[in-house]
């Protein structure tokens, strides 16, 4: 059924070395967006029209494009229309940033909606500008609401990363397809095994981070 | 830009836009009956359905549809059980938007205050009575907007079904780009077609969230 092939030579350690592949990009991507999207939610809430017009522009359309097609247009297109090449791990990173980018300002400009405008004017009476409201009065107080929904965003990259095998590039989905192959004639039924293993492996590392945004939530709602 | 290239191309991404189309509302629809069931046996605590329910939400929000569709497409069949790819593909769908839908519907269910059920029963309504027309109503109403954004994502991760080698939009774009080289024409393509897929969708979903606000705090 497969799962005798994972004990074979380093088929298990091939597959987290691919599973490993995976999250370097989702916590690079993740790293990227979280401050990205801070500082892009903060200016969503801008005066100014154009800032406005345009970041919500870029959500609308981030939001709209399947991440795939975008994965597509990152790493067929810009070689072709731009004539730059870039390797399918900077592309991925890239859209992954891009999106999660979109998706994190969003949640900022959320909670940062929720606060009151007597918070901003205080503030100002007692002297302070624009970013050390915002980092000093402002940030501290969105956290408690932030961080449930930030992890939940996590745990949606981590998910979303097992497109970058649709671009060639060696995950752990592509390495368990590599085991199957060269099993084929041993095992013709590994298929089974190897992708339960798989399933597995991405529900053990999602789990716990979903598990933790909802013990949060709870927490800090009462 | 080749708009010769470009009618080229136009017939065969219409037909992957109507099974990638066929195939998403199909699963969206299972995903809605799958959700529609386990939130009723979440919120009436069905003995031992409600805990493998709970497990399955758990279970397949925490795993991406491409491994999903991997193991089903080609790690059940070892079993003895063959699917077609389309089957599959309506199947992993619905079972993964069924797990967001019952949250959905759970969640609102939920969040039905317990006075609306203390003055249907002072009213004189029966418990059959005060669920229908009552708590589900309200329920309906406010499970709404969750129920549209979780469309909006259902119909974007049809993008993956190309892994199982289904037909549709991003298989076409793959494969005239493998064909004929014409990438920024097909790449072209692909993004007009998801935009007429996904556009509507999205007016549309808004449209219904404002008449749900209406409804939850009158004309």
């Amino acid at each position: 059924m497969g799962f005798e092939l994972l004990l074979k030579g380093n088929n298990l350690g091939r597959l987290f070395g691919g599973l490993a592949v995976a999250l370097k990009i989702s916590l690079l991507s993740v790293c990227i967006s979280l401050i990205l999207g801070t500082v892009l939610g903060s200016l969503m809430n801008d005066r100014h029209p154009l800032i406005k017009g345009v970041l919500r522009g870029y959500l609308e359309i981030v939001r709209l494009m399947p991440q795939l097609v975008l994965l597509f247009l990152a790493y067929f297109g810009t070689t072709r229309v731009l004539g730059i090449n870039i390797s399918a791990e900077t592309a991925s990173v890239f859209v992954f940033s891009f999106w999660g980018t979109a998706e994190m300002s969003d949640l900022v400009r959320g909670a940062l909606s929720g606060i009151p405008a007597a918070q901003y004017e205080s503030s100002m009476a007692l002297g302070l500008n624009d970013v050390q409201t915002l980092v000093f009065v402002i940030l501290p107080q969105i956290i408690r609401r932030m961080l449930p929904l930030s992890i939940n965003l996590i745990t949606r990259m981590i998910k979303t990363t097992s497109l970058i095998m649709m671009i060639g590039i060696v995950e752990v989905l592509k390495v368990g397809q590599q085991i199957i192959e060269a099993n084929r004639k041993i095992d013709p039924n590994a298929a089974f095994g190897i992708y339960f293993t798989v399933f597995v492996l991405y529900f053990a590392v999602c789990w716990p981070i979903s598990k933790l945004s909802k013990y949060l939530e709870k927490k800090w709602e009462a | 830009m080749d708009f010769g290239v470009l009618s080229f191309y136009f017939p065969k991404y219409a037909e992957a836009f109507l099974l990638t189309v066929r195939i998403g509302w199909l699963g969206i629809l299972l995903s809605i009956v799958i959700g529609i069931v386990s939130a009723f046996a979440i919120y009436f605590r069905v003995p031992v359905l409600s805990r493998l329910i709970g497990a399955y939400v758990e279970i397949f929000r925490n795993t991406p549809l491409l491994v999903q569709l991997f193991f089903l497409y080609f790690g059940i069949p070892k079993l003895g059980l063959n699917i077609s790819a389309e089957t599959c593909g309506i199947v992993g769908l619905g079972l993964l938007g069924g797990s967001y839908m019952s949250e959905a519907f759970r969640s609102s269910l939920g969040a039905i205050p317990n006075s609306q059920k203390e003055s249907a029963e002072a009213l004189g309504l029966t418990s059959v009575q005060t669920f229908f027309r009552v708590i589900l109503p309200e329920a309906w109403v406010l499970s709404v907007p969750a129920v549209v954004a979780n469309v909006i994502f259902l119909l974007k991760e049809t993008s993956v079904f190309s892994a199982i080698s289904l037909m549709d939009l991003m298989f076409t774009a793959k494969d005239l780009i493998g064909l004929y080289y014409d990438t920024t024409e097909a790449l072209f393509m692909l993004v007009v077609f998801y935009i007429i897929m996904l556009v509507p969708v999205s007016i549309a979903g808004s449209i219904l969230e404002r008449r749900a606000r209406y409804k939850m705090f009158g004309e």
